[in-house]
């Protein structure tokens, strides 16, 4: 017990703001893209839509390494779009806080996206059917009819995509790396510490992740379950 | 006033091709389930494109595929009541209302307030649509309707969800609704009732083709086809052969009129309605048949009774020995589709008791249908 307090004490509490910011930052970059890629699936044609849905949910099917393989490929200096980005616009992908934010995005993305074409393929089409005969423009549709009725839909998406950009790992770690207060996540740190043997950290930092998952899920329940009382299934 | 409709769609299965015109304001359109129906209404308000042709309202073109006329349905003006009425869940009763409104939010809420008042929706305001009775989501789906001022208004089998008691209600509230609606309102049902009470013209509908359009209670007296006389309701058809002006024989009933009218020409078929029966006993009169009864049905007005013709009972009882020959072979199904229906009301009933069934069945000249 004593030596959990002296880890307490010392704690270095950079992990989870870095954690925290990346998981924040990437959930709405994915919350975005996902229900803007669901909407276009959607509308699209069975073969188009096929491929698309192949595309959209590839990070989710291979390991996380093998994504920061083809994310390293893409933004590493020696490659053109890294160059490009480096030399043009100052941007740093690998080894800094905006490749944790991009591997976290990429990989959350397609859990927001299939919780969101799940949610959009459920809605009564006669919904919008009714919106669009009584002169609703197609952008006020979707953001007044589809997207409300598809909420306790897109909520669950968003908090998986929030769960799993906050304890992403395989990625995170090829692209960003670990440098300690910049890129270095809870996930890392445990990762590290568990390598150096100093389990009782581990153990900390593993109650925090807990208490904040616990925390999350709790909270969009409550969201949730206020929408759920009023909206009739139909 | 006036909408006129020419339009072909390959549906896969069969082929629609609807063509019609109309001056008047309520306007049913018959058929049975898959006829292409819904299809005719979502291809006005702009929710399906047919393949070719063009719909004309007012003189206004919402589709031509022939100058590449197709207005979006935003912008058709055209109201469309779903069957299960489509409120949006989310929204209050007095959100849905407003969800087609353009205008300041100060004339949208006085034109809700207005609609509140006029369907009696007082008190429901802040209510979900979930927590309403059919009649009140029904009301509320017109009044987001009428809010937007159509100029058409169409109704999809508004009813045909609903149980008999509450379906009589709506049917009148409906009307009561849109009594002083000015635009066009076309209600697409398999009911014919609904639409006897309800429209003043019908287009009747078959395989996705128009059989005949006209009005209503013209088309009911006289279907002119056979299908129009089946979606009409009439229960009772047979062959006919023309002898002469005044002459024709039921060739699968096995008599002959005699008529004071002149015969159609080109008639094919015979109908005659269940209800129009006058049960005669004792000696044959004109146009008469001599039933047999096969069976009864009780129901809560009238009986109904199938009966069998002398020449049918003939061909029966000589299809009996060709099946008793080839005992194999399933039964002729004509059996059961030329049955002769005929429905007597409750208050005659005491007369059948006294009298016992009646020997013939005579056929009044005026509920005589020549059909093609």
């Amino acid at each position: 017990m004593e030596a959990v307090m002296d880890v307490w004490k010392d704690l270095d509490w950079s992990p989870l703001l870095i954690s925290l910011k990346t998981g924040v930052v990437a959930t709405f970059i994915s919350f975005f893209m996902g229900i803007y890629a669901a909407r276009k699936v959607v509308k699209a044609s069975p073969v188009k839509k096929a491929i698309l849905d192949g595309i959209l949910t590839l990070p989710m099917v291979l390991p996380p390494t093998a994504a920061g393989f083809f994310l390293l490929l893409l933004f590493s200096r020696r490659r053109p779009l890294g160059i490009l980005l480096y030399e043009q616009f100052d941007i740093k992908v690998v080894q800094t806080w905006l490749g944790c934010i991009i591997a976290a995005t990429v990989i959350s993305f397609p859990l927001m996206y299939r919780n969101a074409r799940a949610a959009f393929e459920q809605i009564d089409v006669n919904l919008v059917y009714a919106a669009r005969t009584l002169g609703m423009s197609e952008t006020k549709i979707f953001w007044k009819i589809i997207l409300p009725t598809a909420g306790p839909g897109i909520a669950a998406g968003t908090i998986l995509t929030f769960a799993r950009a906050l304890g992403e790992y395989g990625a995170t770690s090829m692209l960003a790396g670990n440098i300690p207060g910049k890129t270095g996540t809870i996930s890392q740190k445990i990762a590290m510490v568990i390598q150096d043997g100093d389990y009782v950290t581990a153990g900390v930092w593993v109650v925090i992740v807990i208490l904040i998952a616990l925390c999350v899920v709790f909270f969009m329940n409550l969201i949730l379950g206020k929408q759920m009382k009023n909206t009739k299934q139909w | 006033m006036g909408i006129s409709i020419d339009i072909r769609k390959n549906l896969g299965n069969f082929q629609l091709e609807i063509q019609w015109k109309s001056e008047v304001s309520r306007i049913g359109i018959l058929g049975a389930s898959g006829c292409g129906k819904s299809m005719t209404l979502k291809s006005i308000a702009g929710i399906e494109t047919p393949d070719e042709g063009q719909i004309c309202v007012d003189g206004k073109f919402l589709f031509d595929s022939g100058k590449k006329v197709n207005l979006k349905p935003q912008q058709r003006r055209v109201g469309y009541l779903f069957q299960n009425y489509a409120l949006f869940p989310h929204m209050t009763v007095e959100k849905n209302i407003a969800a087609g409104l353009k205008g300041s939010k100060a004339e949208n809420q006085k034109r809700v307030q207005e609609m509140v008042q006029k369907f009696r929706l007082d008190g429901l305001e802040k209510q979900l649509p979930g927590q309403l009775s059919g009649g009140q989501q029904q009301r509320v789906a017109l009044a987001r309707i009428m809010a937007y001022e159509p100029d058409v208004i169409l109704l999809d089998e508004p009813f045909s969800a609903l149980d008999g008691f509450l379906k009589d209600r709506l049917q009148l509230e409906l009307e009561e609704m849109l009594q002083d609606y000015l635009g066009i309102v076309i209600m697409v049902s398999h009911n014919r009732d609904e639409l006897y009470r309800f429209c003043d013209e019908l287009v009747i509908l078959d395989k996705g083709a128009v059989v005949v359009n006209g009005d209503t209670k013209a088309l009911f007296a006289r279907p002119r086809y056979k299908e129009a006389a089946k979606l009409t309701g009439c229960k009772n058809f047979s062959d006919v052969r023309r002898i002469d002006a005044h002459t024709a024989e039921l060739t699968e009933w096995g008599i002959i009129l005699n008529l004071q009218q002149e015969l159609p020409e080109n008639c094919t078929s015979f109908g005659y309605r269940a209800h129009d029966f006058v049960p005669i006993w004792g000696e044959r009169r004109e146009n008469c048949l001599k039933v047999q009864v096969l069976s009864k049905a009780e129901l809560p007005f009238e009986v109904q009774y199938y009966l069998q013709t002398e020449k049918q009972s003939d061909v029966n009882s000589a299809n009996m020995q060709i099946q008793v020959k080839h005992s194999g072979i399933e039964k002729d199904s004509s059996t059961v589709e030329n049955v002769i229906s005929w429905f007597i009301q409750r208050e005659q009933q005491p007369l059948l008791a006294e009298k016992g069934l009646p020997d013939y069945l005579q056929m009044v000249e005026e509920r005589c249908m020549f059909l093609e």
